[in-house]
């Protein structure tokens, strides 16, 4: 079964809880995970409600796999209306309480209206307990995280909850959950903490013992971490280097954003690279990273566990940041570090512990400072209302200072929170917000993989890299390898990675998984844990009914196929350095033909006929 | 060849896939809350400490048992519950020094590792081999090179997963 | 070598088995006074819930273990013992001559010095002939008097609880479980019993008990005028060291048998063990009865090893500690719970949840500690203290927070952690 059926309604408004059995036919349509609660919101809100306002509603939910042995088996997401792009979001997240979740009993939490005053959520199995959040409100996650860790005596329990940032209204403000893993993106977090909900403390010992075939099981998942441990990169480079594996490969491609998506390669990239982060360091003789860790069942371990130098002016006073933590993915040293042109990893490492303790997207953060930037650079900016600081391409003290203003939500911080399309339309130059769908852009340049403009114009929750990663084959190869610079082809492959890649989140495991596996190696899995038969093909047409599903939630809210663009930036400059040089994003030679294959109309709209197809009609 | 468990902390990711291979294959169920082995993480430190039973040869909590309920098997060297005589009066829970027995309170019994009989299932899940089931001897070199190497880390540590042999996770037959 | 121990508990038994194993030629005898094969007293709580049967209470379970380890084990009661002849002598006549004597003989309930703790319906609940005489008065709806809320008291609440009877418990001392709790966590286990239906009155004395018409055939009279009627009244106010034979013997004795740090009573060739042991504590060094399991097997090994080997390695104490379920709340005291001069302390205290945790360090050092509702990895408290492990930075983590016991523990005992001795 995998499924617990099981859902906890949590009314804020009211202060109830209530507990419903999960629309299992559903289930059998959208499997789990961001695609079952996808269904949910599109049931239950109105897509034109305030994203912060009561009407909304946030869902932490897991997937049929959550909390089984499938590796990477311990993602959940985070669903809501986003207040960032005003589309669907999801944002999705390892560590260990999604699984945690799942143990107590619970495939999905739906929080409904407004607190009246902060709260959070005490979860021990069936004991659920709405409690006043009094203490912890007003607190960085660390220091929450500390205090419900000793109040409720119990080192076991698994927390997720939301910073200072998302307390001020920073638009893109994530929910963190086990001190560094985080749902970052889109601002959930903001959602979560306009309910007035600071977190979730998540005890489970009821575990997950329903799976369909567990000696079938067993042998697909054993079966699957084989195709992992023998992969190259699932077995070898992310345990190295994590996603920062990635820096010195995309800045040869030319494919680096750099200087708020000016320059295509950034000349330090080398410094802030996954290898660098190996090396010692001259100051103290030890490196950056101290080691790779696991999410909950992952047989990978990407992640980054390190340590700032302890004589780094930004910590030599602060002996609460000596120790180690959730360090820098790729795609936080590329926004905190290529695009701002700060090259000093121990001050990115420090800006990212600051992203994470105070819970804030540091692709979105990254991106609105370099945009600041360059609006200090032309004069548009200037001190007096960034409050004195030199806000200058490279200033790694200009960054580390914005973290530490966007934490607390004071001064230029407030600005900064904005996020880069308001923050730019504050101050007249709109054109130099890198955004579409009004979020910020992940670490690949479309003017050097094409695939990736195709892919962020017609995400649907705004530019994001995790919607479709054409980057495994236009620059590694997988699962075949196509040209970065050329546009044939390339609409059949977003389609194609979006629709697997909608599977493989909702089945509960990680999309770095899709690295080695195919949805054929997700199959058997599924099938072996959830009622129902799960084919490839019926997972790719759950992929595909998801990814439609989600863009009638956005049209519904009031986007158009205008809203699939990408900045003028990307349009029209080309490319200046590096194998794309020359290069501009061509959009419009893929954008039409996508809309074909998806049974879109040219207006970008779904035809009844794909509608009828996909059952969503 | 009596063998033993061996845990490197320094192996380990955090992945939990000893906790939820030690559940199921002793209770059925993917749920760490029921594991005999535990994975402890000091996350200041950036380490993760894999930690169950070391079937120690004093055996505490088989001889402080009142009614001969834990009991030696020959076979593995462990030191195993017997859970139709084990009556939960957790006498052997404050006796072990190491804290690796502990009471359940729906069982109203203890639960300890008992190394799955001879094929323990937290070292075949295990996928950077940081548990793994060797010859008795070998575990305690393990612990003098570590501790001759302790001190401060001054190269970054990363942990892949190791080849292993296709493992058998049938609880039948296993 | 002949071996003689008198009595057939945990000690004993222990004993029989460890002298067996050092001596493979020598004889074993060992003498108990009632009339089933060796059992624990640990396991009575559950023979009254049913969960076992008097045959689950058996220190070993095999019939034929003590043959096959040629233990040869006697019913009989000793009367004396002639340290200079070497003999003890059995009551009815029999006598048993030694060259190394263990004496393992327990400890009895004391009857509180109060008229009518003799009439019918009046009992201890020590041995399996006064567990028969609960069960036969201990009804659904009877009304059960237990007079004392010691360690005894409290580990057959549940059982008297789940045989469904109404039970009110008389504490002379102002909480529960005064000899292992502070006042914080024996309220907390008043609390607890309280909201479970049992009628808890401390700091109140029983007058007297006095047969009754009427419903119940008992009355227990308090110091201030209150009656309760009685079906059954259990008394388990604490418990005599068995050393009243010994009077005349030569050997030395307190409240218990004052033995050195061998085990050696004060005569050559004889040593005890157990609840009759006045043995070393260690924590303070001092010689004290202790009277708990973990002990009594401890001493019983011990006392085998310096019976049979000679007096090679004095004892370092045992560690004084108690677990104890109350109605399913769980807690556990350790060595120096109440703590020490000049020390310093840890607390977490969560009433609404009936979660307790109480350290006491010396220095680095944890001395003592009592936890509530704490069930996961708590022998971890007894490591910490008996490897008297310097806890450095963690003394100051725990202080902040006492939850992180296991963590203090791997961070500050495990090079590697496992396979690593603390003791």
């Amino acid at each position: 079964m995998a499924w617990t059926k099981k859902v906890l309604r949590v009314n804020l408004t009211r202060g109830t809880v209530s507990v419903e059995p999960l629309n299992m036919e559903w289930a059998q349509q959208y499997l789990g995970q961001r695609g079952l609660a996808s269904k949910y919101l599109v049931e239950e809100i109105d897509p034109k409600c305030d994203a912060l306002g009561p009407d909304n509603k946030l869902m932490l939910v897991t997937g049929p796999l959550t909390g089984t042995m499938a590796s990477t088996g311990g993602r959940y997401s985070v669903v809501c209306k986003s207040p960032l792009t005003g589309t669907i979001a999801c944002s999705n997240s390892g560590g260990y309480i999604g699984a945690e979740l799942k143990n107590a009993g619970w495939d999905m939490l739906i929080f409904e209206g407004k607190s009246p005053k902060p709260v959070y959520l005490y979860i021990r199995n069936e004991h659920v307990e709405l409690l006043d959040a009094a203490e912890v409100w007003g607190k960085s996650i660390w220091e929450a995280d500390k205090i419900l860790r000793k109040k409720h005596q119990d080192p076991n329990v698994r927390i997720s909850g939301v910073g200072r940032s998302a307390e001020t209204g920073c638009l893109y403000a994530g929910v963190i959950n086990d001190l560094h893993r985080a749902a970052g993106r889109s601002g959930v977090g903001t959602v979560m903490a306009s309910k007035n909900l600071k977190a979730v403390v998540c005890r489970g010992t009821k575990g997950v013992g329903n799976v369909k075939d567990p000696l079938r099981f067993m042998q697909a998942t054993e079966a699957g971490k084989k195709v992992l441990r023998d992969n190259a990169v699932t077995g070898q480079g992310l345990p190295a280097y994590g996603t920062q594996v990635l820096m010195n490969v995309i800045n040869e491609a030319g494919a680096m954003p750099t200087y708020n998506m000016r320059e295509t390669q950034f000349p330090g990239a080398h410094k802030i690279s996954g290898e660098a982060m190996h090396q010692p360091r001259e100051s103290d003789g030890k490196p950056n990273l101290t080691t790779n860790a696991a999410c909950f069942a992952c047989t990978i371990a990407c992640g980054r566990i390190s340590t700032v130098d302890r004589g780094h002016y930004t910590i030599k006073n602060k002996p609460e940041y000596w120790g180690s933590s959730g360090g820098l993915e790729y795609e936080a040293a590329w926004a905190l570090g290529s695009d701002t042109g700060v090259d000093d990893l121990d001050a990115l490492t420090y800006a990212n512990f600051i992203c994470n303790e105070d819970g804030f997207d540091p692709i979105s953060f990254g991106s609105t400072v370099a945009a600041a930037m360059e609006l200090y650079e032309q004069g548009v900016l200037t001190k007096e209302h960034t409050g004195g600081i030199e806000f200058k391409f490279g200033s790694a003290a200009a960054l580390t200072t914005a973290a530490e203003l966007v934490a607390r939500g004071e001064g230029f911080g407030r600005d900064l929170a904005l996020g880069s399309k308001r923050f730019c339309a504050k101050y007249g130059r709109p054109e130099l917000s890198m955004t579409v769908k009004g979020q910020e852009f992940p670490a690949y340049d479309p003017r050097a993989i094409q695939g990736m403009g195709l892919a962020y114009a017609t995400s649907n929750r705004g530019a994001c890299h995790l919607r479709g990663y054409t980057v495994a084959s236009e620059i590694m190869g997988i699962p075949e390898k196509t040209d970065p610079l050329a546009t044939a082809g390339k609409p059949e492959l977003v389609k194609a990675f979006q629709d697997a890649t909608a599977a493989f989140d909702s089945a509960g495991i990680c999309i770095f998984t899709s690295f080695a596996w195919t949805l054929d190696d997700v199959a058997p899995q599924v099938d072996a844990a959830c009622d129902g038969e799960w084919t490839t093909e019926k997972l790719l047409h759950v992929g595909e009914r998801i990814w439609n599903l989600e863009r009638q939630f956005n049209l519904a809210a009031g986007l158009t196929g205008k809203d699939d663009s990408l900045p003028k930036r990307l349009l029209k400059d080309a490319a200046n350095v590096g194998p794309a040089k020359g290069h501009v994003a061509e959009l419009g030679k893929m954008l039409p033909q996508y809309y074909q294959i998806r049974g879109w109309n040219d207006q970008g709209v779904p035809t009844a006929d794909t509608l009828k197809r996909l059952g969503l009609s | 060849m009596l063998r033993a468990l061996k845990l490197e902390p320094e192996k380990c990711t955090g992945c939990m896939q000893c906790e939820m291979a030690c559940s199921y294959e002793n209770e059925g169920v993917f749920n760490p809350a029921l594991s005999r082995i535990k994975v402890f993480e000091f996350h200041e430190q950036g380490s993760f400490a894999p930690y169950t039973c070391t079937q120690c040869e004093e055996a505490w909590c088989m001889h402080a048992c009142p009614v001969e309920a834990i009991v030696f098997n020959p076979a593995t060297g462990s030191k195993d519950v017997l859970d139709d005589l084990c009556v939960g009066c957790k006498v052997c829970t404050i006796a072990c020094p190491f804290g690796t027995v502990n009471y359940r309170a729906d069982t109203g019994k203890v639960m300890k590792c008992d190394l799955c009989g001879g094929d323990p299932w937290c070292a075949k899940a295990c996928p950077t081999g940081a548990i793994t089931y060797v010859d008795i001897a070998d575990t305690g070199l393990a612990r003098m090179r570590a501790w001759a190497q302790r001190g401060e880390a001054t190269s970054a540590r990363f942990n892949a997963p190791v080849a292993k042999d296709a493992q058998n996770f049938d609880r039948a037959k296993a | 070598m002949r071996h003689v121990i008198i009595g057939a508990g945990p000690a004993g038994v222990v004993a029989a088995e460890q002298l067996r194993k050092f001596d493979p030629q020598g004889t074993v005898t060992l003498i108990g006074d009632e009339p089933e094969p060796p059992y624990s007293r640990m396991a009575i709580p559950y023979l009254l819930m049913d969960r076992i049967g008097e045959p689950g209470t058996y220190l070993r379970k095999d019939p034929g273990h003590y043959d096959e380890l040629r233990i040869d084990v006697i019913r009989g009661r000793v009367t004396t013992v002639d340290a200079k002849a070497r003999s003890v002598a059995l009551a009815g006549g029999g006598k048993q001559s030694y060259d190394k004597l263990l004496i393992a003989s327990g400890a009895t309930p004391i009857a509180p010095p109060i008229p009518g703790v003799d009439l019918e319906g009046v009992c201890a609940c020590w041995t399996l002939a006064d567990v028969r005489k609960i069960i036969e008065r201990a009804h659904k709806g009877s009304s059960v008097v237990l007079i004392g809320a010691g360690f005894i008291g409290c580990i057959i609440l549940e059982a008297l609880a789940a045989r469904g009877v109404k039970l009110t418990v008389v504490e002379l001392e102002d909480r529960m479980v005064p000899r292992m709790l502070n006042a914080t966590a024996g309220g907390m286990v008043r609390r607890w019993c309280e909201s479970r239906g049992v009628s808890v009155r401390v700091s109140s004395q029983v007058r007297a008990i006095e047969g009754a018409k009427g419903a119940a055939p008992l009355r227990v009279l308090l110091e201030g005028g209150d009656a309760i009627p009685a079906d059954l009244v259990i008394q388990a106010t604490g418990v005599r060291s068995n050393t009243g034979f010994l009077d005349g013997s030569g050997i030395a004795t307190e409240r218990g048998i004052l033995v050195n740090e061998f085990l050696a009573a004060s005569v050559p060739d004889v040593y005890a063990a157990g609840d009759v042991a006045q043995g070393r504590d260690f924590s303070t060094g001092a010689y004290v009865v202790q009277a708990i399991q973990p002990t009594a097997v401890e001493h019983g090994r011990i006392a085998a090893m310096h019976m049979t080997r000679g007096h090679r390695h004095a004892q370092r104490g045992t560690l004084n500690m108690n677990v104890l379920d109350t109605l399913g709340l769980v807690s556990s005291s350790f060595a120096q719970w109440m703590g020490v001069k000049g020390g310093d302390s840890a607390e977490l205290n969560d009433p609404d949840r009936f979660r307790y945790i109480n350290l006491q360090f010396q220095d680095d050092v944890l001395v003592g500690a009592t936890a509530l509702g704490l069930t996961d990895h708590v022998g971890v408290l007894r490591g910490l203290i008996q490897g008297k492990t310097a806890l450095g930075p963690w003394k100051k983590k725990l202080q902040a927070d006492p939850t992180r016991l296991v963590e203090a523990y791997l961070s500050t005992t495990m090079p590697v952690g496992h396979n690593a001795y603390v003791i």
